[in-house]
């Protein structure tokens, strides 16, 4: 019945829409404090619609004169980015509650991001690339300030605005010079014009090419457009900076790859020393400048800068293997970093949030499951076998090696190696220092669940990979045209 | 001859108000000249037989969009001569940048080429303004090609006004508020007691 229905590929994008608009009624004209039921839709719609992007065919379908594409990697990236919102949703609940600011815009306004991001991951043109970003992006403006009393979550908010227009500025001018070389906002027709031109791109291309590179390496957080990261991460409300650093990132790096893989795709030489140099410095800043943070939230902003420079190490491949390897990585990130956040989420003394790192002294003899836990999120970040983590690197820097960037290649060990003395620092705390005084004890069982299976995913990845690989394989093969 | 003197006269005046506007020392006075900016731009939309956009120019910029500026700035009690007071600590090194994009955008725009293949790459060709006048044009475009964009465009306006309302809304408690129904709904027994008052004695009320 569904492949009968001509617009079955816009399904998730169709779900997202009307229940956030549904749920906006609902919220603003119930009674009460509507706040858990439309959390609880929006979780389900979150879920309805992933499921109508895995049950996708594996065609390639464009829509809507061009602008909408459907494909494998837009459902993997749909897939992971809809069951990551529902998570990091399902985690807040209490936590806004307890802090008081829970009101029924949140849950409606995680909707809207998602479905930005699904727009995003679908865009066939750069008129709806630039629209869902901006419809990602304002939503999260919002969620960064959600707590308004708070200066510090206004702080982010506004810096994050500010910022981020900047951003959407370069994106569309950059954009604006692409298509005044091609005449087109189309990613075919650009890709077909940029292939017809053969040799190498004139300057006004690489110009727009650098213009929207950089704007998409402000969205996924990359060295060197990375200052906003650790001050937003921060000052935002904790479960808004755990959904910040899975969702946002995974959207935002699959239009990074399938901007630079599709339209541009035949231009590979001219990006190739971009998104080289911005692995590199990413990787670099990932790693020295997480070391001397004293705040966990600011450490995982500088972790997760790391993790997007080893994810551009697949991309700086630029081939099916590389893309493939980006996937991966960005999903397994996605799993550990909320399975980190459910943990940060859980630091709450006397009713009260702590967020340094000092306040997790000892927590293996008061919380023996936290601390594994989070114990073994560290561990696969750092890239230790056998846990996810290290096969997220195995894939990048394989698909790195094959394509003879031998230096990158290098540079990235070498980065994660020194990465893995902050990732490792705090299991020496947990487990060796002497006990803080202990934490309250998880009642949430949003949070315990989505720990739960985090932990279990790192742990157990190694014994089933096929399933993911396969999946991911699939995506890129479809990016380019197999 | 005609339409050259005034594509001059209109470009001539919008550079100078947008000049003014940049320059102005009173605030009221830059949305006064942004104003006018907007009027030359509509002329010049007008030059070039895009007579919807130069209505649509004149009715939201200057219908809208300026008259919120000049509210705002009328109500905010911004101190422009405080704001301006580190401009000139900045200045060179802002010039410095300012010069060396200049540059690269003159370099660029030198070098300027446009694909072989443009013609036929046009996306939509523009229609023979003989056959179709431009407000259906657009119309045409915008709701059949780009109904996709179009919708979600009205979803990140709709998301700024959640957002909007989100920051800025606060519920004030014992605030008196009128309530029509309530009013209509009065009865005379509510309102009107009928008290005998004896004579030099008066009444509690």
């Amino acid at each position: 019945m569904i492949a009968d229905f001509a617009l079955a590929p816009l399904l998730p994008e169709l779900i997202l829409a009307l229940s956030g608009m549904a749920l906006l009624m609902l919220g603003a004209f119930s009674s009460g404090d509507a706040t858990r039921t439309v959390s609880g839709f929006a979780v389900a719609a979150l879920l309805a619609a992933a499921a109508a992007a895995a049950t996708q065919s594996d065609m390639r379908v464009v829509l809507m004169s061009g602008t909408f594409v459907s494909d494998p990697f837009s459902s993997f990236a749909k897939v992971a980015i809809l069951l990551a919102s529902a998570a990091a949703l399902l985690m807040s609940l209490d936590y806004n509650e307890r802090e008081g600011f829970a009101r029924f815009e949140y849950p409606v306004l995680m909707v809207f991001a998602a479905l930005g991001m699904t727009m995003m991951v679908s865009a066939n043109d750069l008129i709806s690339l630039y629209l869902g970003l901006e419809l990602q992006s304002l939503s999260l403006y919002v969620l960064a300030a959600i707590r308004r009393d708070s200066a510090r979550a206004t702080e982010a908010g506004l810096k994050y605005f500010v910022l981020g227009a900047l951003s959407s500025g370069l994106l569309l001018y950059g954009a604006s010079l692409i298509y005044g070389f091609s005449g087109s906002t189309n990613f075919e027709t650009i890709a077909g014009v940029m292939v017809d031109h053969g040799g190498g791109a004139p300057v006004g291309v690489v110009f727009g090419i650098v213009f929207v590179a950089a704007a998409l390496a402000f969205k996924v957080s990359a060295a060197p457009f990375h200052m906003w990261t650790p001050d937003v991460y921060e000052g935002a409300p904790t479960p808004v900076t755990a959904f910040f650093a899975a969702a946002p990132k995974l959207a935002a790096m699959a239009l990074l790859v399938r901007v630079l893989v599709e339209p541009l795709g035949a231009l590979v030489a001219d990006w190739r020393q971009i998104v080289v140099f911005v692995a590199i410095a990413s990787m670099a800043i990932g790693a020295f400048a997480a070391i001397a943070q004293t705040s966990i939230k600011r450490l995982m902003a500088y972790s997760s800068i790391g993790h997007v420079g080893y994810a551009l190490v697949g991309l700086a491949a630029g081939d099916e293997t590389g893309v493939r390897g980006v996937l991966v990585y960005m999903a397994i990130y996605v799993v550990m970093n909320l399975g980190a956040f459910a943990v940060i989420l859980s630091m709450k003394r006397q009713g009260r949030m702590v967020e340094t790192i000092g306040d997790l002294a000892g927590l293996s003899r008061s919380q023996p499951l936290l601390a594994a836990g989070l114990a073994v999120a560290m561990f696969s970040m750092a890239g230790i076998p056998p846990l996810a983590g290290f096969f997220g690197k195995f894939y990048v820097f394989m698909a790195a090696v094959s394509a003879g960037l031998y230096p990158l290649a290098v540079i990235g060990v070498v980065a994660s190696v020194i990465g893995a003395f902050y990732y490792l620092r705090i299991v020496k705390i947990m487990y060796f220092d002497e006990p803080a005084p202990a934490f309250d004890p998880v009642t949430e069982p949003g949070q315990a669940g989505v720990l739960g299976v985090s932990t279990a995913f790192t742990l157990l990845f190694f014994l089933w990979p096929v399933p993911l690989v396969d999946a991911a394989a699939k995506a890129a093969a479809a990016l380019f045209g197999g | 001859m005609l339409q050259t003197i005034a594509f001059y006269l209109f470009s001539g005046v919008l550079i100078g108000a947008a000049t003014m506007v940049v320059v102005a020392r009173n605030p009221v006075h830059s949305v006064l000249f942004l104003i006018l900016a907007f009027f030359n731009a509509a002329g010049l939309f007008v030059l070039m037989g895009a007579e919807f956009l130069a209505m649509l120019l004149v009715v939201v910029y200057v219908g809208a969009v300026a008259v919120l500026f000049m509210f705002v700035v009328m109500m905010l009690d911004v101190d422009f001569a405080k704001l301006r007071a580190g401009f000139a600590n900045y200045l060179p090194i802002g010039a410095a940048i300012g010069m060396v994009l200049l540059a690269e955008l003159v370099f660029v725009l030198g070098a300027w080429s446009v694909s072989p293949a443009l013609p036929e790459a046009m996306a939509l060709p523009i229609p023979d303004p003989s056959q179709v006048h431009n407000t259906k044009a657009l119309g045409l475009v915008i709701y059949d090609d780009y109904v996709y964009v179009f919708q979600a465009s009205g979803l990140v306006l709709l998301v700024a006004m959640v957002g909007a309302i989100v920051l800025t809304l606060r519920e004030r408690e014992g605030v008196k508020r009128q309530s029509i129904a309530r009013q209509v709904a009065r009865t005379r027994a509510e309102g009107v007691a009928v008290v005998p008052v004896e004579s030099r004695k008066g009444v509690d009320v």
